[in-house]
Parts: structure tokens; sequence; C-alpha cells
């Protein structure tokens, strides 16, 4: 078991280094290098190269890559082009405030869209399970800043409770943002909701058609026993992996949310961050994301490794 | 005998198709178990046994509903009670056990606690002492180490272990009435004979009453007081084991018995023509007219009515009378087997060891192959031209191990196979040339699986023939249509897909694939067992006859010995990858036999209700075969001591070319196997 | 993942006639009613609105900015003067052609990729395995937007940038299809028999791994559409004056609280068009016998 979780550490290692690798790779395949590319139609002359100077571009490439990746295990990320300060300041606050939503929006999200899913199976095809699905399915297609503009355009337009945008400066106390960060919420939540309550719903089905539910019900379980012991944790542990990847992946895209919200969060860091061509900022949040994202995976694999029992027992020799 | 516990009375279930139709898979089913019998209920796949244990519980599959009729549980109809009533019976007073053990247990409960909850629910012991009555039941079961078992989950047992823990689920309620659904199959041969053994002691000690619903008449000749043969959702014959294994009273039951081999008889069994007709269409007549070697006009028009008859026994059969003086059925005939040579082998294994273990990179580097014990292991064998060959095994034996070597999907790891005593089959697929890949052609066990579900028939004939003889258009039809009629289809089965064949008709395809490329070489990987026994017959038939035409090889791999000695000239028992014993079959399945044959042969369940079954080794799950030594010391019943683990066993020849593989010298063996047959 | 479907295959030269037989069954529930009826609008639409359309949607006039829907201007105008209703009928053309080309794009060469790395096994599947695994952890959004922003937009790119990394995630797809499948006695045989490489893929993998593909194919587009539409509303798709949903819904926002109709359309638009592909796509899969369910987003 214990060999198991090394492994699996020592994969989501690899995962990031490779990552790392690709996104260096990548930034320096594109046309142009980090000067020129912020520089622009200035982009000549002395200032080109006291540009390049300035930002050791001189250096080969896998000496730059190196000494990023160490830089970046410490946290420095070297300094923004645009802004001439520390990437890592203003990233850190921007973190902060990304994570904020999100962990919130899950912390909402995931247990509602558990129930909702459990319901919309156990009455199939009956009205709970319409109306849970047809509401999930609006939820998933409609793109999310169609969704969040409507919601905008009813709770802060029309009944006027909720602020439309935030104004909040980006790096002050949390508890300033606390009714800033409702309608964003609800708007990543939404999202979040619709997918997983769908897997869920499917997972459910399946399981309740299986010869062990059949068999349960015929040595005469009752019902709710049976839905609790012998459904749900079947149900629910090939989920874990799912939900993760659903999180990870709605968390590399609430820039639409931050746009439409106008929330100071990494998302909109990086919008800017592209539309200036501060690539060495846009480096650093995609390695921030991307280590983001490996780190969810990593920990729905693990808590999958010990939750199910054909994992846990796969030392144990036969009796 | 006093009230029946169980009562069904005129039940008729059945289904609305998609079309509209009302089609009914149980049609008049009559039947009363009293306290402590055991009744098998017997037919084939689709005959509605299933569906009829299931109904004595109340439980029926979704889309259907009950058309007419009731089925009584101490005298209350189960369709009438509410769901608080029936989880009460269910698993208490009646209780099932499962087909396949393995998928019904919840794989993330713990096994003590899944026995606790039918404990739980059915009695009203206190927390201790249902850890007790738990402990007990795994006992009772006669499973090892119950303590060590609670904490458990499903997937860490074998097969059997499984069953057994299902069997105590079932009783942890003290039933009255035991509902078994096919409860053996998927089993290994011995593991079988066990289980079955112990529901028979069961049944004695506990005195429950006992539904066994099987399609194998060995099983249910072992533990049957009364026997229903079903066939189209209704019964057509009902009596004592003893009468309707003896003497049936119904052509389809006489049919069916005579369709499965036996032991003792090295012929292949005959065969009834056509198939059981599907739900909604038996018609106006008896179900089994158009199949019945004595059908009438009468038989077309009106659908018979179960009758007594003098040896008390329920027939539905306008001329049951009859049924005795049918006369037997023509066995087909057998090729001629005194030619067979063993310098004219067409196939010869030299010290052939195989092994799925692939090199790792260190293995690579160092260029040596992977340490570890191969799967099949010292391999000596010749094979002549012409014969049928038989490997029997039970699972892990190695059997299908050696066909995919043969087929060069799988070179071996050390040793030679020869073919035709000039050409290598070390070589793999991609190496081989034309003419070898078409003389040996492989068939395998499941049609659903072998044949491509996206192609005609047409299509998967093609293939070979496109393939080996480059043949088109006109002609490559006109092959295949031939090919067809040698196997019994019509022509126009070109265009069907296989989803639109029954499981036979699908193996014939198969067959007539293989043959297809003319090949001198057919390995044949348990190509009946998936069927049931009237069509394993006709398949059987179909394989002899073809033989009989092209002078084919057969390599016949099976765990079924009944089958085998049917088909084979010459038999090899596996056991764990390594021969055990080989020689023409009569003399291997007559002793003096190496031990495990002895086993397998005592397990063998025959449709006779007077056999005994002999169970001589544990039912244990071995793991890895040994390096050295003999493969069987484990578990053999006749160990002799250290150097059964330790040295690998000398072959002893007698005459005849027959040798067993054991440190105990053949006449010993002969007198000791001897006293065991005359002691039980 | 089964390797057997609901509809009844028939021969290989008879794909049109297995199309149609999909088709119907398809039309014969309700979900597979309403998506196939949405989608068929929102093409017609596309093909036919520049004959159709009353206005020219680049037309600006000052005096009527904003204005209310109206017998003239039917959904009303934006904040530039344009006609609405014009715009939005044009609104899906850019956004249909390059998603449905780069879906396309997407199926064929992740689908192809996925299957070699099914067949071939091994050393290289699991040092491409890591490479995939790598990339899917990327923002897709991030990485999309650079890849604009340097190189350059218009539909060309976008078709080429979003072919080429929504077909990633089809890669995972049909290398899991094609070993469900080469585990499978038929393709076994097939080697057995000694059949070409090529034979086994073409007859035996790629008419089994189809129908899996197919049903990709369709969720595919719906994710296009949703990243296409979300690009063009950050800016960096659609680029004005090209009338596109997302880029109108964008410029509408800031008016919505008192011209909500020049954003309203679009959203009903758009909405419709996504709900009809995802219902589609959900009767497909359960038509051809497929178990969606355990799909992440990516």
């Amino acid at each position: 078991m214990v060999k198991l979780i090394a492994r699996r550490l020592a994969l989501g290692v690899l995962t990031i280094m490779l990552v790392s690798g690709i996104i260096f790779v990548g930034v320096e395949v594109l046309p142009g290098d980090a000067c020129t590319a912020y520089l622009q139609r200035a982009a000549q002359g002395k200032r080109l190269e006291n540009c390049r100077r300035d930002s050791g571009l001189e250096r080969p490439a896998l000496t730059r890559y190196v000494k990023w990746t160490l830089g970046a295990v410490r946290g420095d990320f070297g300094v923004s082009m645009k802004r001439k300060t520390l990437i890592s300041k203003t990233v850190g606050t921007r973190f902060r405030n990304t994570v904020i939503l999100g962990v919130t929006a899950s912390i909402i999200g995931v247990p509602l869209a558990i129930l909702l899913g459990i319901i919309a199976a156990l009455w199939r095809d009956r009205l709970p399970d319409l109306w849970v699905s047809t509401t999930a399915i609006f939820a998933m297609t409609i793109p999310e800043f169609v969704s969040s503009t409507v919601l905008i355009l009813i709770f802060s337009v029309w009944l006027g409770w909720l602020p439309g945008i935030v104004i909040t400066r980006p790096d002050a106390p949390l508890f300033e943002f606390l009714s800033d960060i409702i309608l964003p919420i609800v708007a990543l939540a939404l999202v979040m909701t619709a997918h997983i309550l769908r897997m869920v719903r499917t997972s459910v089905i399946d399981v309740m058609a299986s010869d062990y539910v059949q068999m349960a019900r015929l040595k005469g379980v009752p019902y709710g026993q049976m839905v609790f012991r012998h459904v749900l944790p079947n149900a629910l542990l090939p989920t874990i992996n799912l939900v993760a990847l659903t999180i990870a992946w709605l968390l590399g895209g609430t820039i639409v949310i931050e746009v439409v919200f106008n929330y100071p969060g990494l998302g909109r860091l990086m919008l800017q961050a592209i539309f200036f061509r501060d690539l060495a900022m846009v480096q650093a949040i995609a390695l921030i994301l991307a280590t983001l994202y490996v780190g969810l995976n990593l920990f729905a694999d693990l808590l999958t490794l010990v939750a199910n029992p054909r994992l846990r027992t796969m030392q144990r020799s036969r009796p | 005998m006093g009230d029946p516990l169980v009562q069904v009375k005129n039940l008729g279930i059945g289904f609305t198709s998609r079309a509209g139709l009302f089609l009914p898979i149980l049609r008049n089913i009559d039947l009363a178990i009293g306290e402590g019998e055991t009744i098998g209920l017997v037919g084939e796949s689709g005959c509605g046994k299933s569906t009829l244990a299931l109904a004595m519980m109340g439980y029926l599959k979704s889309g259907l509903r009950v058309l007419e009729g009731e089925s009584q549980f101490h005298g209350r109809n189960v369709f009438d009670m509410d769901e608080r009533a029936l989880e009460d019976i269910r698993g208490g007073e009646l209780a099932l056990i499962p087909q396949n053990a393995g998928q019904s247990l919840t794989p993330t409960s713990r096994i003590g606690r899944q026995i606790n909850e039918s404990v739980k629910l059915h009695t009203r012991l206190a927390k201790e002492q249902r850890r007790e009555r738990v402990i007990e039941l795994l006992s009772q079961v006669r499973l090892p180490q119950p303590q060590e078992l609670l904490n458990r989950y499903p997937h860490e047992l074998s097969g059997g272990q499984q069953q057994r823990v299902a069997i105590a689920m079932a009783l942890a309620g003290e039933p009255d009435v035991l509902l078994l659904d096919e409860p053996t199959t998927g089993l290994d041969v011995t593991t079988q004979a066990h289980i079955l053994e112990l529901l028979r002691d069961l049944a004695t000690e506990t005195g429950t009453a006992m539904v066994y619903v099987s399609h194998d008449l060995g099983a249910i000749a072992r533990v049957s007081d009364r026997i229903a043969v079903m066939y189209a959702g209704e019964f057509v014959l009902e009596g004592s084991a003893h009468q309707v294994l003896k003497q049936p009273a119904h052509p389809y039951a006489r049919g069916l018995l005579l369709s499965i081999p036996r032991l003792q008889e090295a012929v292949v069994p005959a065969s009834m023509p056509g198939l059981p007709p599907s739900p909604g269409e038996a018609g106006q007549g008896c179900a089994f007219a158009d199949r019945c070697p004595m059908a009438e006009q009468v038989c077309g028009d009106n659908r018979p009515v179960l009758e007594p008859t003098a040896m008390q026994e329920l027939v539905r059969c306008h001329f049951h009378e009859r049924v005795e003086q049918l006369p037997l059925p023509e066995s087909p005939k057998r090729p001629d087997r005194s030619n067979l040579d063993e310098l004219n082998n067409i196939l010869r294994f030299d010290n052939v060891a195989i092994s799925y273990a692939k090199p790792s990179i260190v293995d690579q580097i160092l260029n040596r192959q992977p340490d570890v014990t191969p799967t099949v292991d010292k391999i000596d064998l010749t094979i002549c031209r012409g014969e049928t060959i038989g490997l029997v095994g039970e699972s892990g034996s190695g059997k299908s191990t050696i066909l995919r070597a043969i087929a060069g999907l799988l070179p071996p790891q050390s040793g030679t196979i020869t073919y035709d005593k000039a050409e290598s089959l070390n070589t793999s697929v991609g190496e081989r040339g034309k003419d070898l890949l078409r003389s040996v052609q492989l068939i395998f066990q499941n049609p659903d699986a072998s044949l491509n579900p996206r192609h005609t028939v047409a299509e998967l004939l093609a293939q070979p023939l496109r393939l080996y003889f480059g043949l088109n258009g006109d002609k490559l039809r006109e092959r295949s249509v031939t090919l067809l009629e040698r196997v019994r289809l019509r022509a126009d089965y070109l265009e069907r897909l296989p989803s639109q064949l029954s499981g036979g008709e699908k193996q014939r395809v198969a067959v007539a694939r293989a043959f297809a490329a003319e090949p001198k070489l057919v390995l044949c990987d348990e190509v009946t067992s998936a069927l049931d026994v009237s069509v394993q017959a006709a398949v059987l038939h179909l394989l002899t006859q073809l033989q009989v035409d092209h002078g084919t090889t057969y390599i016949f791999v099976s765990h079924d010995l009944a089958v085998v000695r049917a088909l084979a000239d010459r038999v090899a028992v596996l056991y764990q990858g390594r021969l055990c014993e080989m020689g023409p079959s009569e003399n291997v399945y007559r002793s003096p036999s190496h031990p495990y044959t002895e086993v397998l042969l005592g397990a063998v369940l025959e449709p006779d209700p007077d056999a005994e079954l002999v169970l001589a080794a544990e039912d244990a799950v071995d793991l890895f075969p040994p390096a050295k030594g003999c493969p069987f010391h484990r578990r053999c019943p006749r160990h002799v001591g250290d150097i059964c683990g330790n040295e690998t066993p000398p072959w002893q020849p007698t005459e005849f070319g027959h040798a067993i593989r054991c440190h105990i010298p053949l006449g010993e063996l002969r007198d000791m196997q001897y006293q065991s047959v005359t002691t039980h | 993942m089964r390797a057997t479907t609901n509809i009844e295959p028939v021969k290989p030269e008879g794909v049109f006639v297995r199309l149609l037989a999909v088709l119907l069954a398809m039309l014969s529930r309700p979900s597979g009613r309403v998506g196939l009826i949405l989608v068929a609008f929102h093409v017609v639409l596309a093909i036919v609105s520049p004959a159709i359309a009353p206005y020219d949607f680049k037309e600006l006039s000052a005096q009527i900015i904003l204005n209310a829907p109206s017998s003239e201007h039917w959904f009303g105008t934006d904040n530039l003067g344009r006609d609405v209703f014009t715009r939005t009928m044009l609104g899906g053309r850019q956004a249909l052609l390059v998603t449905t080309v780069s879906t396309v794009l997407a199926i064929t060469w992740g689908g192809f990729l996925g299957i070699l790395l099914g067949l071939v096994g091994r050393r290289l599947d699991e040092i491409l395995m890591r490479l995939v695994d790598a990339f899917l952890c990327l923002p897709w959004i991030l990485v999309l937007l650079l890849i604009v922003v340097m190189v350059g937009s218009g539909p060309g790119v976008l078709i080429l940038t979003l072919g080429f990394f929504y077909g990633i995630p089809v890669i995972r797809m049909a290398r899991a299809a094609t070993h469900d499948v080469v585990a499978l006695d038929f393709v076994t045989a097939a080697r057995a028999r000694g059949e070409s490489r090529s034979t086994i893929v073409w007859r035996e993998l790629v008419p089994n791994v189809l129908d899996v593909l197919l049903v990709e194919g369709a969720m595919r587009w719906s994710w296009m559409l949703l990243a296409f539409s979300s690009l063009s509303f950050l800016g960096f798709g659609a680029t004005p004056p090209t009338p596109d949903w997302g880029l109108m819904i964008s410029n509408a926002r800031s008016f919505m609280s008192f011209a909500p109709w020049a954003a309203l359309a679009p959203v009903v638009a758009l909405s419709s068009l996504i709900i009809g592909i995802n219902l589609s796509a959900d009767a497909l899969a359960k038509v051809l016998g497929i178990d969606r369910a355990q799909k992440a987003p990516v």
C-alpha cells in the first residue's frame, strides 16, 4: 500500500516536471522572444538589447529553464515585465482570491451535487429527476459568461440585492470581499454542481442495476438500508476521480467568470498578462494552474486508493 | 406430506414486446414443495427456470408481469404481499443462493458484515451472539479460519469460497426453503463437486427444502429427490429423480439425456434437430412438436396437458407411452483409428516451457529470460496425424496457453514445437509463411466474442478465403456457400449478422471459418463449453463429421471429461501447466491413474442418480506452480513424502503408449485405487 | 464500454442505410427529436441567413442606438445602431464553421493516434501517454489565448488550435476503446490467421471503435462551441465587425440594465444551439448503446 502511494506521488512529480518542460518549450516555440513580444513595435535597437540583457535572454535555453524551475520551486518567478515587480507578489494575492472562489464553490457545490444526483437517480424518470436533470443540462450547456450575465441581470440590475462587479482592491483582506463574492461563487457552483450531479446520477443508476444490489433486495434488506450500505459506497467511489477532474478543469476556466464580475483573481491576471504579452507572468501562471490540477488529481487518486477495498488489499495474498 | 411450503398454482408470467404483443415466459406452472425435499428444475437456456425460481420469492425482473395464477409461500400468495412482508420472508424463511456469488456480494463490504446483515434482519440475536452465529455459519459451510475470513472482502476469495459465503448468508435466516439458481456455474469441476456435497449434507442436517435450478443434469442428479423438466416455459415432465433420469417419459427429456456425453462411452452423443421456440412462437400445439421424432398431426394442433403415468410421473405428451419404444439414435461414425502412427506425427513438443512474463528492461540488457516459473513447463508430447487429442485440466492448467503457443500468439520460452517433422513452431504469427498459417487454425470458446459483431457471415467467411486463397467475387461466394452447407447452414445465412444467430449457429460459423482455410490441424479451445447440452452434441457431431471427411487433426481442450471422452483418441491431463498423465482415452479413464486424474474422474457429475461422487482431494486453491517436484503434491491425497515436493516425478510408461508421472510405482497405485473404489 | 450496439449494424456497403437507421432511432426519442430539430434549425439558418437578412450587419447609425424592439427592428438595435435581428441570424455562421471543421479535425487526428497507441502498446505508448497527461494539465484557455495573441486570430488559426488541443483528450478515449476491443477474441482470431496489421485495424477495430468516436465527436462539438464563444467573449475569437454571439454578448453587457434585448437575443441563440447539440449527443449515445457515463468535461 505504501508502495502504491509512493509510486503515485512520484508520478505526480514527474507530471509536473513534464508540464514545466512543455510550458517552457511552448513559450520558446512561439515567434520571437519575451522581449520582442512585450515591446512589440518598439522592439528594436538599444531598447531591445537592454531588455534582453536584463531578462537574461542571451543565455542558452536549457540554462534559463533550469534557473526558472529552480526559482519556481522556491516561489520566485522572476520579475514581471509590465509591472516591474516580483511576479510572486502579484500572483500570490490573485491566487488566493481564485482559490477562495474555487474552494467555496466546491464546498457548496460538491455535497449539493451528490445529494441531487442521488435523488435524481433514485426517482429516475419521475418528477424529481426530470426537474433536476433538466436544470442540470441547462446549467451545463449554457456558457459561463451567459449564466454569469444572467445572474447579474437578475440579482444586481433587477433586484439590486448584490453588487454586479467587484470593485474592492485585489489585495484587500477577506471580509471586504464577502458580498462581492456571492454571485461569482454561485455562477461557478452552478456549473460545477451540474456536471458532478450528472456523473453521480449515472453512477448510482448503474449500481442500482448490479447483481449485488439485486441480491441485497432478495435477502430482505429494506430499501433505505440498501441504498446507504450497498448502493452509495459503490456508486460514489468511482466518482471521486471524476469530481476532482471536473473541479480542476473548471478552475482552469474561471477566467470568464472573473472577467464578467471583474473579480481580481488569477484568471483576469492571466488575461492581462497575455494581452500585454508579459510572457514571464504567463509562464508562471500556467505552471501554478497546472500544478493545482496535478495536485487535485493526486489527492483524488490517493483518496480512491485508501477508500477502495480492492486497491487497499492488493498486497494481501489469498487465504 | 403436510402442507406444502411452496405452492405454485397455474402460474403464467410474460412480458410485452416492443411491438405490443404479450409473450409468455412461463405457462401453467403447478408445483408443490414439501418440507425437506429437494426439487431439481432442469432445462436449457430460455426455458424459464430462473424466472420461476425468482417468482417464488415474488421477484420479477423489470418488464415481466404475472399473467395468471399465483405462487404461495406458507399459504400466502407472494404477489399479493406488500414490500414489508416480502422483506420479511426473503433471506429469512425463503432464501436465495445466487448464480454468480462473486458478483452478488457487495464489493465494498466485508464478508462478516454482509452475513451479519442477514442474521440481524432475520433473527433476534444480540450483537455478541450474532458474531458467534456468523462464525458458526462460516464453519457450517466448511470455510477454514472463519475468524479471519470475517474481515476479508469478497474479491479476496476464490470462486468456490465466494459461493460458500453465499450459502452461509442464505442459511443465516434458518430458511425453510432454499432457492438455488445455478450455484455452481463457472466453478471448477472439483470445486463444483465439493459444493454439491456440501449442499446435500446441509439438506440432510438442517432439513431445509431446496429448489435447485440448473441446466446441468449431472448436478441435478446429485442433489434432487424429484425432478421437473422444463421446455419453452412449461413443465413437460415431473417425477422422482430416479424415474426421470432412468426412464424419462417425455421425448424431450429423453433426447436431452441422450445428448449428454458419458464417461464410460467413447461415442459422440446423439443430438436433437432444431431449436427451442422463442417466447410466443410456440403456437397452438405441443411446443416440442417440430423437433419430436414421433410427432403426429394431433401434436401440432393440440397442446397436451400434464397427465399422470403409471409410474406416478406427470407428462405433457400425447404419446408418452410410446417413448420407451423409440429406437436409440445412431451414433455418428468415428474415424478409423487403426493406422495412428507416432512416427507419422504432425506436431511434436520437446521439453517446451511457455511463459507470459515479458523480459523487463534489466533482463533485456543482460539478455536473459525473466526468472519466473513458467506458466507451462516440461511438455513432451507427440500428436499423430489425423487423431483427436484431448487436453484436460481445470482453470490455470495452461491448456489454452499451449494452444496459443501452437498458433504463434505466444512463442515458447524454451524447448521446441515441431510441425510436420520439419518446421519449427517457435515462431510468432508474423514470422510464419502463409502455408503454415493456413494449416493451423484456432476455434474459440465464446462465439459472441470470436465473431466480429459488425461483419456478416459472408464477410466472416470471406476473410480466410481472401487471405489464403486470394478468392474474390463469384468464386468467393460459391466457396462460402459450400462451407455453410458443410456445417449445415443454409445459404441465406450469408447475409446475417452474428446478433441474428443462435449460440449454436454462431459456433458453426466459427467452425466453418476455421475449415475455410482447409487446415491440417484445428485447435479447439473449449468450443462447446458455452453451449447448451443439446447444441453441444450437434457441434461435436459436426466436428466428427468434418474429421472423417478431411482427415484433420484436432487438439481438443476442455475441462469436461465426458466430452473429451466422446471425442478424443488420446488424452493428456494437465495440472498447473505440467503434464500428469497421457495416453489412449480408455487407459487414462481407467485405473491406474495419476492421483489428479483420479480426483477429476471422481468429481465428474453424471446424470445418474446412483452414481457416487468421490471427493479425494481438498477443495484448495493452489497459488503458484513449483519449480521442482510434482505440481500436485500440495493437494495430493496419495502424497508419499518429501520426495513429492522435491523431485520431479518420472514418467512411468505402461503398455499401450500410456504414461503416468508419479513417484508411486504403478502397481501400488493400481492397488490403492482399486481399494478406494471397492470401499465406496 | 461495449463493442456491440443496439442498432442492427448493416453490411459495410450500407453505410448510408445505417446512418438513416441511426437518425430515425434518434428521432424516436424525445431528447433526440428536440436536439436534432434545434441543430438542424441553426445549421439551415447559418446557411441561408445572408440571403434573407433584412439589414446589413455592418450598417451603423447614430440615430437609432439602443432602440427597443419595434416593427422595423424586431430585436431592436445595439449600441452602434446595428440591427440585432440581423446580427443574431448571422451570429452563428463563423462559430459553426470553425467548430465543425475543428471537431472533425480533433476526432480524426485524436482518434487515429489513439487507436494507433492502443495497438502499439508498451514503450511508445507509455511515453506518449505521460505526455498526453501532462498536456491535459494545462489550463486550456490560457493556451488558446496565448496562441491566438502571438500567432494572430482569424478562422484558420482558431480551427487549427482548437482542433489540435481538443484532439488530445480524444486520444485517451480512443486508446481506451481500442484496448477494450483488442481484448476480444475476434481480434485475436484475426491475428492468429495472420492478417496484416492494416487489415486488423481497418476491418476489425475501426468499425467497432467508430461508434464511440461518433458520440465523442458530438460532445466535442458542443465543447468547441463553448470554447469559441468564450474566446469571442473575451475578445480573442471572432473579431469585429463580424457578428458573433459571444462578441455581441460581450458588447451588450454594459448596457444590460436598460437595453437587455441586445444581450438576450444572442444568449437565446447560443444556448439553444449548445443545448440542441448536447441533447442530440445524449440521444446518439443511447441509440448506439454507449455508456457515456464517466466522462469528465475534458
